[in-house]
């Protein structure tokens, strides 16, 4: 258990450490964030009466969107560089490259989330700085991130990466963007644990099923 | 010969299946719309045979990630490429159906979020298989697709379940609330029996022909 976790520090740490030094990743997707946010407020007439419907579906195709573009990086960026094949013989179980790799997607999609908020808030005007929206986000993201990883790892193997990832992600995340909307609305509606807890719950349930299911497919995913 | 007793008989069954939906299965009544009706008895078999398919190729992809047998990946092959066909037949029909009844084309239900993100999943399948570099990755990847998607399916139903307040009343499975004239109940277990006759055959048949193109392939190897 102790060498898993010291193996999956060590590539969280170096995604982490490579992150802080180009900050490739985080630029591209925040700057891709705040176009999706400004490209949705021509898209809609931005009238409190609107973005009270629509506020929650906004906010979450910005934060999938440029999920996928944080996660299309943790893997090309791999394989660009000829690193990947570095990974894959370090003497290390395939389940901590995925825990590794998954912490470090997660952290960075979570920084841009973090950093949106207040771009929303003054926007669109929504109040998303509640405990409840906060957690939806948690939740939401890890779901996004456990089969994101994976689905990074097989895209990046592809000449067609861009357009690969989104075509597997999209789809097998639809569930957790039905919760994580239906979430936020209820959370901005300012219902506590009556109306957030089921989407929470199934979430949590949905985070399990696939944090497993994915580390277990993982290594077929990087076999030669 | 198998094959041709197989072929026979299925042909002649959705012969009858025909004679069956037009001849023998009475008219329904009029909140089920008078004739259109009978495209449920095409509609709801294509849709159960497509649930099925995605049963099967997630289960051969099990076996074959596990034991490495090509046959496994034949198997879940064809019938990914046999469900995709019955989805597409059941959500073609459904919105037929729809939209003289409902008056509208498509309706975000349970039953119908699930079958577009099963089709879409198929689809995903397919793509994966062609945009891999090699075609034992592309069968390992496609597997590991449609584990993931076997998975996601129960958790897009309850999403879906919950989001929406409109739906239909369901005749048949789960929560059946309605019930079906004892002739239309026959009619439609008969057209089920045909369309699971006709998707055994498909598989069949193109297993057996995905096996000869391997074989070819293999042979056209060792000449060269």
């Amino acid at each position: 258990m102790r060498d898993f976790l010291s193996a999956s520090w060590a590539i969280y740490a170096k995604d982490m450490r490579l992150e802080a030094r180009t900050k490739e990743t985080i630029t591209g997707a925040l700057v891709f964030a705040v176009i999706v946010a400004f490209i949705f407020g021509f898209a809609f007439d931005p009238s409190p009466r609107i973005i009270s419907v629509v506020g929650p579906g906004i906010v979450w195709v910005a934060f999938a969107f440029t999920g996928v573009l944080s996660m299309n990086r943790s893997f090309a960026n791999e394989r660009d560089r000829g690193t990947l094949e570095g990974l894959m013989l370090a003497p290390l179980p395939r389940e901590a490259l995925y825990a590794g790799k998954l912490a470090a997607t997660l952290t960075i999609m979570l920084a841009v989330e973090l950093v949106m908020l207040p771009i929303f808030l003054v926007l669109f005007d929504l109040s998303l700085f509640n405990v409840w929206f906060a957690l939806t986000a948690l939740v939401a993201t890890v779901g996004f991130a456990a089969s994101g990883t994976l689905f990074a790892a097989m895209a990046a193997h592809t000449r067609a990466r861009e357009v690969l990832l989104p075509l597997l992600f999209l789809p097998i995340s639809l569930p957790v963007i039905i919760a994580a909307v239906s979430g936020s609305a209820a959370s901005l509606d300012g219902d506590g644990w009556d109306g957030v807890g089921m989407w929470l719950q199934f979430m949590m349930a949905f985070d399990m099923v696939f944090l497993v299911l994915s580390s277990w497919a993982f290594q077929y995913v990087l076999e030669e | 010969m198998v094959g041709r007793i197989l072929l026979m008989a299925v042909s002649l069954a959705l012969l009858a299946n025909v004679v069956l939906i037009f001849q023998y299965a009475p008219t329904a009544s009029t909140a089920l719309g008078v004739q259109i009706q009978r495209i449920f008895y095409f509609h709801v078999p294509s849709a159960i045979v497509g649930l099925i398919s995605f049963a099967v190729a997630a289960v051969a992809s099990v076996l074959y990630l596990k034991r490495r047998v090509r046959a496994w990946d034949r198997v879940a092959w064809a019938s990914a490429e046999a469900g995709t066909v019955f989805f597409t037949v059941a959500i073609v029909t459904g919105a037929i159906w729809a939209k003289p009844v409902w008056q509208t084309w498509w309706v975000w239900d349970a039953n119908g979020t699930l079958t577009f993100v099963l089709w879409l999943m198929f689809i995903t399948y397919l793509v994966v298989r062609a945009y891999a570099p090699t075609t034992e990755r592309g069968a390992r990847w496609a597997a590991v697709v449609a584990v993931l998607g076997a998975a996601v399916a129960p958790f897009v139903y309850m999403a879906a379940d919950w989001w929406a307040g409109l739906h239909t009343e369901r005749v048949t499975g789960p929560g059946a609330q309605g019930s079906l004239e004892d002739r239309m109940f026959l009619v439609l277990m008969f057209s089920l029996t045909a369309f699971v006759g006709l998707f055994s055959l498909l598989i069949v048949q193109r297993s057996a022909q995905l096996a000869n193109e391997e074989a070819l392939e293999e042979l056209r190897r060792q000449l060269i």
